[in-house]
């Protein structure tokens, strides 16, 4: 048992440093640092970048395009990509339907979909949730049904994010509504510009509009446009999250959070001193840094258990209830740091284009916004409540 | 990077669990706490037999030359089965004192005779008026004859009791709260000029407050050079805290493993109570501190086997201090769900709860730990 890394792995580690060097643009850093919305632009620019080095989809199996990374490796990649202030690739392809079409597609639909996946050609949004159906997912009323050789979708869906980048879709819908609820659903997916798909921004409390609804009015798409077998959509959308759980706790992001915390708290002034050094705000970050420090060798002790069947480890859920909460403590306490002008709700300001002034330090306009932004983390991707009941199953046998 | 187990420590896993479970059961330990000593001469004799009282010493002094990883190994098995030997003070805290720190003739007398199951000791270090500072020491060494005269009183000596040898700490020179100038002596147990007054602790263990006036000790009593104690107590106390972390988690482990099993089988309103969501909920919180608990323990190991001095003190701070915290929501959590059986003496639950209760009074609780963490917080 040892933390240390290896020759190969420290060699693995400058290897990515020196791309990050080279490839990541600073002006997306320093976005980054200040916590600001990266643009679909520069998401998709650093997004090409990996790709032309052949480091968009670690997770995909060699022959997909992968790297064949060890653990170690993919962790080492996302740690120093994270620490460097590259900003995150956008999961939709590279995590959640890639992996999915690479187990159950069609070899069509692979053709036709994994390159430009790979390429960032192709943005993918999530039809999952519905008005009626969040937690209780199996719920969904969203129909398909067949009209000779087309699929007909009627119904909606929300909290779409960014839907209004994407050009594709992949979509949960309800293919036998006499069926047990998790038994008759099917997974599509599908272009977003056919007639029909009429996409609108929800404004979120943060003042942002990254999520949306979606509305699905006799939408036709063709037969092969269904993954896999007709109601087996529940256990490739399980298959779907499974997949998404490595990265989940977030632990490499948190620790370049943890840092800005620190230095804000360094630059601000409360009573004369710099903020640090108040024992009562120490103690709040000192107690957050420790549980990032138990959930790293967590997420490591998860991610390095090989389960011979393949399984997902039931600790995830773990993962992403810790992940949450650090990540929306370290959120908070940089709110916290900024003292009163926490208050000053400023969307534009330090924005190249606008040329609007910032009140108080050049990093305060997007932490409060970002504090109330992020109580998304232990809502989405299933609940921290349901992350229990699903722990509750699977490690309690209850 | 590797966070798994080599061969040769599951091997010392099961050799420590397969001992714990033939000879540990809550009835076998209320009479192990009943024996004179407080504790199972019996098994102390195994655990040498086994090799486990010299696991972390040199082998020309009868050990195996095991790491804190080792002794982790051995402190997660003591805890799950609630073990009272006295192995933290006697092999981890004194044995690893002078191990670091004693001359070739006090380790070959000392240590061998602790593997061997043959002498125990208990650190009398902390006074009343220090709680958990360490550099707050008032008794007085001074030199004499070539040797050294001690007078002073120390609280808490945990297994003084019974020990054989005392590591009794005193001011050599400077102020009360100095760490310069902390010496550490070796003194039997059956010195007329000592004073033990043994009592029982919470959570079945045994403890002394002792004094001493005029108690004289030769030159070779002295541990390490004189004045510069301090360290070496520092480096013991870190060992220590990373075995109680260990032990916490083996105790955690059975705490929520008796819950879970209570939980299933305790009907109320026509159902097992572990069928009702908000009992769920905080089982899984009890698993989820008990796993970051566990990671800790692990980061406390692997900075004991690696690190240096003041960055190692600081981490073992943060883990004592995260240990605390996890200890009290796991027990505290534990006796709700048992409800009113978790108040009763009968079941084994309330005597795990004690325990882990009393590991945070030990060597530094949450709240002192904490603070000294935060001492060294930097960007």
């Amino acid at each position: 048992m040892d933390l240390t890394l290896n020759a190969e792995e420290l060699a693995f580690r400058d290897e990515v440093r020196t791309f990050l060097e080279a490839k990541l643009d600073p002006v997306v850093a320093d976005k980054v640092a200040r916590s600001e919305s990266i643009s679909k632009d520069e998401i998709l620019a650093w997004q090409v970048a990996l790709f032309e080095q052949g480091w968009i989809v670690p997770n995909w199996p060699v022959e997909h395009g992968g790297t064949g990374w060890s653990v170690m490796q993919r962790y080492i990649f996302d740690e120093e990509c994270a620490a460097a202030g590259a900003p995150q690739t956008i999961s939709f392809g590279f995590s959640m339907i890639g992996p999915v079409l690479i187990a159950f597609g069609s070899d069509a639909q692979k053709d036709r979909y994994l390159p430009k996946i790979r390429s960032s050609e192709d943005w993918w949004c999530q039809g999952f949730s519905e008005p009626g159906s969040g937690s209780d997912l199996a719920s969904l009323r969203t129909k398909a049904e067949l009209d000779g050789d087309e699929w007909v979708i009627n119904g909606q869906k929300t909290w779409t994010t960014l839907a209004q980048h994407a050009n594709m879709m992949f979509c949960l819908c309800r293919t036998d509504p006499d069926a047990k609820p998790q038994m008759g659903i099917s997974m599509f997916v599908f272009p977003m510009d056919l007639p029909g798909i009429t996409v609108r921004p929800i404004k979120t409390i943060d003042g942002g509009s990254e999520i949306n609804d979606v509305f699905l009015d006799n939408v036709r798409i063709p037969a092969d446009s269904l993954v896999g077998e007709i109601n087996k959509g529940w256990s490739y959308a399980k298959y779907l999250l499974s997949n998404e759980r490595f990265g989940i706790a977030r632990v490499p992001q948190s620790k370049y959070q943890l840092r800005q915390l620190k230095n804000i708290a360094g630059i601000q002034i409360s009573d004369d001193a710099p903020l640090l050094q108040d024992q009562d705000f120490r103690t709040k970050v000192a107690d957050v840094e420790l549980e990032l420090k138990a959930l790293e060798i967590t997420n490591l002790r998860v991610m390095l258990d090989a389960r011979l069947d393949g399984t997902p480890n039931p600790l995830s859920s773990m993962l992403k209830i810790k992940g949450s909460e650090v990540q929306q403590r370290i959120s908070e306490l940089m709110m916290e740091a900024l003292g009163p002008y926490g208050l000053a709700f400023q969307p534009n300001a330090g924005d190249s284009q606008s040329n609007t002034p910032v009140v108080g330090p050049e990093f305060a306009p997007m932490l409060t916004p970002k504090y109330f932004n992020n109580r998304k983390i232990s809502i989405y991707g299933g609940t921290n409540e349901i992350q229990r009941n699903i722990m509750t199953k699977a490690i309690l046998g209850l | 990077m590797d966070l798994s187990l080599s061969d040769d420590q599951k091997l010392l896993k099961e050799t420590v669990e397969r001992l714990m479970q033939d000879n540990y059961d809550i009835d076998k330990r209320r009479t192990y706490i009943a024996e004179s000593n407080g504790y199972s001469s019996e098994n102390w004799q195994q655990m040498a037999e086994l090799g486990l009282l010299g696991l972390p010493f040199d082998e020309e002094y009868g050990g195996f030359g095991g790491s804190a990883v080792d002794v982790m190994v051995v402190m997660e098995a003591l805890g799950n089965g609630l073990a009272v030997e006295p192995f933290l003070s006697t092999v981890v805290l004194c044995g690893g004192l002078i191990h670091d720190a004693g001359t070739a003739a006090q380790k070959a007398t000392h240590l061998v005779e602790i593997a061997a199951g043959k002498r125990t000791f208990a650190l009398a270090h902390s006074e009343p008026q220090a709680r958990y500072n360490l550099a707050n020491v008032v008794s007085q060494a001074t030199a004499e004859g070539g040797g050294y005269r001690l007078s002073g009183a120390k609280c808490v000596a945990l297994n003084g009791d019974s020990a054989d040898w005392f590591i009794i700490s005193a001011r050599s020179s400077g102020n009360a709260r100095d760490k310069e100038g902390i010496s550490l002596f070796l003194v039997a147990a059956s010195s007329p000029a000592l004073e033990v007054t043994g009592y029982q602790t919470n959570d079945g263990s045994r403890a002394a407050d002792i004094s001493f006036s005029d108690l004289l000790v030769g030159a070779d009593a002295l541990i390490g050079s004189l004045d510069q104690g301090y360290g070496v107590l520092e480096q013991a106390i870190d060992k220590t805290i990373g075995a109680l972390a260990a032990e916490s988690v083996g105790i955690m482990d059975t705490i929520n493993a008796l819950t879970l099993d209570y939980t299933k089988n305790r009907n109320q309103f026509g159902k097992a109570i572990g069928a009702f969501q908000v009992v769920q909920h905080r089982l899984t919180d009890m698993l989820m501190e008990t796993e970051q608990a566990r990671s800790m323990a692990q980061i406390a190991a692997m900075a004991l086997d690696v690190n240096d001095q003041a960055e190692r003190n600081r981490e073992l701070a943060g883990v004592k201090a995260r240990l605390g915290k996890a200890g009290r929501f796991v027990g505290q959590e534990a006796i709700q769900l048992h409800g009113g059986m978790g108040m009763t003496d009968e079941m084994t639950i309330g005597h795990y709860f004690k325990r882990l209760t009393m590991i945070d009074r030990s060597y530094g609780d949450a709240d002192h730990c904490m603070r000294r963490y935060t001492e060294g917080l930097s960007s």
